[in-house]
């Protein structure tokens, strides 16, 4: 077992151990720490396959902002384990069954997909160094590159536009 | 290939973890010291003399002062969230140290001809990897602040941390700036390129001026220091901390000064490059190892005229209030940034026609 693959089934094990996490507590707040780990579990994977720069901007943009969004959010609405309402029944049982549908089609997909062939290069592949990266987005994927930017821009400005209104 | 595990380097795992020790604590001392400096800088310049009881010229005074913190009572609050109250102090300090393992200290050093560079690792998205820990920071703050169950802690905290995340924008602006010029993020091609050359804040004179601004910001730091605004919100976001615990942030803020001063000297005034020498006629003259040290000396001399010039603009410039810093981060300093980055843009492009 040399380091890489120890290192794989550890960071596998926190993100997947984590992710229970997530679902399983019952205060909110912990739930957004234990999304965080998941999100660094993660990031290590992908500097695991020496693609450095998703890695570090999955931290920076999901860790570092949009998951301070959602403490702010939790913390200000003080929501608290005890103050969590009766859920019903039903929904309850809607919520396993869409589940249960979705666990379905995944495992489906990667079923009729063939993964055998295409191993993760570990280590040494040099396709997510910023480099390439960036001449890969700005050449062969510059259309779908430049619709996302719209979409975010648009975004932000749907953003400002509702919270004019008010004024 | 069952004991392959095992089959690390291991001098270069030696090498790493000696290196880690070592900057981990010359950070810690030079936090120590900073507390200090910031004591005798105050005095100076309110005219009094400072302490200068513990040893001579009170120079004993960082340890009596952490002597007392550890020997005081911990209290945990009742009603607090026991582990996260714990947690907070904790990730921030680990955040304010991890930012140095990038930072460039000095030049190679010859070690019985094993060739050792004096930096934890030179990986190639250094500076996204200060920005991730940097945006890693505001946890600690908000962790703290919201495990401590107190109104005024919780305010404060959420002051903070928005306050951090508003002025990392302007700052990631003002650094895409510098890697135009630079056209690398790696911290060791960042101050190589300035080695013997002229240092980058004569391409970014501005980029270095709203970098400055964004990282009193960040630090916490007088003008800015609203989160702990202590007529408005008791003491801040450590309000219910105690003991070594409010200790823990108190250096956490020291240390975070002392990384973001050796990031301005290495990313705006040449790293550990010694100034009017050339550095390649002294490694022929006096040898690789006491270039690397002399090296390193210059370094912390930029840092540390950066630092009391922390401790200069605390000590002149009153609060801002609450609005008018939100004002200067959103509608003046990130205009700022972007017309920086743009014209930067433009006239790389137009040089390399």
């Amino acid at each position: 077992m040399s380091a890489t693959v120890f290192l794989f089934y550890f960071l596998s094990v926190l993100a997947l151990g984590s992710a229970i996490m997530v679902v399983v507590s019952r205060n909110p707040v912990h739930s957004v720490l234990w999304l965080i780990a998941t999100f660094f579990a993660i990031s290590g994977h992908y500097i695991l396959m020496n693609a450095q720069f998703i890695g570090i901007v999955n931290l920076i943009v999901y860790a570092g902002a949009i998951m301070v969004l959602f403490l702010f959010v939790i913390m200000l609405m003080n929501m608290n384990a005890d103050s969590e309402p009766k859920k019903n029944k039903w929904l309850k049982l809607a919520g396993v069954v869409s589940g249960g549908c979705l666990l379905l089609v995944m495992v489906a997909a990667l079923k009729s997909a063939e993964v055998k062939g295409q191993l993760v290069q570990m280590k040494d592949g040099d396709i997510g160094l910023i480099a390439n990266l960036g001449k890969a987005l700005f050449t062969d994927f510059v259309v779908p590159f430049e619709i996302a930017s719209v979409l975010f821009l648009s975004a932000m400005v749907g953003t400002v536009v509702i919270g004019k209104k008010g004024d | 290939m069952q004991y392959s595990l095992l089959a690390f380097d291991w001098f270069f795992l030696i090498e790493k973890l000696v290196l880690i020790i070592g900057i981990v604590s010359v950070s810690l001392v030079i936090a120590m010291y900073e507390t200090y400096a910031e004591r005798k800088v105050a005095a100076f310049i309110q005219d009094r003399i400072g302490p200068n009881r513990a040893g001579p010229f009170g120079i004993l005074q960082p340890l009596a002062d952490g002597m007392k913190l550890f020997m005081k009572e911990e209290i945990i609050p009742n009603t607090s969230n026991r582990m996260l109250f714990i947690l907070g102090p904790c990730l921030a300090m680990l955040t304010a140290m991890m930012t140095s393992a990038v930072i460039p200290w000095g030049g190679t050093i010859d070690f019985f001809g094993r060739q050792v560079p004096l930096q934890i690792t030179d990986i190639n998205i250094g500076i996204l990897y200060i920005f991730g820990v940097v945006s890693m920071g505001v946890y600690g703050i908000m962790i703290g602040g919201w495990a401590s169950n107190n109104k005024f802690s919780l305010l404060a905290a959420l002051r903070g941390a928005s306050q951090v995340i508003s002025y990392e924008l302007p700052m990631g602006l003002a650094l895409i700036a510098l890697l135009m010029v630079t056209g690398s993020l790696k911290m060791s091609t960042i101050v190589g390129g300035q080695l013997d050359s002229i240092y980058n804040v004569v391409y970014q004179p501005l980029g270095f001026f709203l970098f400055l601004v964004c990282a009193f910001a960040e630090c916490n730091r007088t003008p800015f220091d609203l989160p702990e605004a202590e007529n408005e919100l008791n003491f801040g976001y450590h309000q219910e901390y105690s003991s070594m615990k409010l200790g823990f942030y108190l250096f956490a803020e020291y240390i975070n000064m002392f990384i973001s001063s050796v990031l301005m000297s290495t990313l705006f005034f040449g790293g550990y490059d010694i100034p009017f020498v050339s550095d390649h006629n002294l490694v022929e003259s006096i040898g690789q190892n006491w270039t690397a040290l002399l090296q390193g000396l210059t370094l912390f001399a930029k840092t540390a005229g950066f630092i009391f010039l922390f401790m200069w603009v605390r000590w002149t410039i009153p609060r801002f209030r609450y609005d008018q810093l939100m004002n200067l981060c959103w509608k003046r300093m990130i205009p700022l940034a972007l017309a920086n980055m743009l014209i930067t843009a433009a006239v790389v492009l137009w040089l390399k026609k």
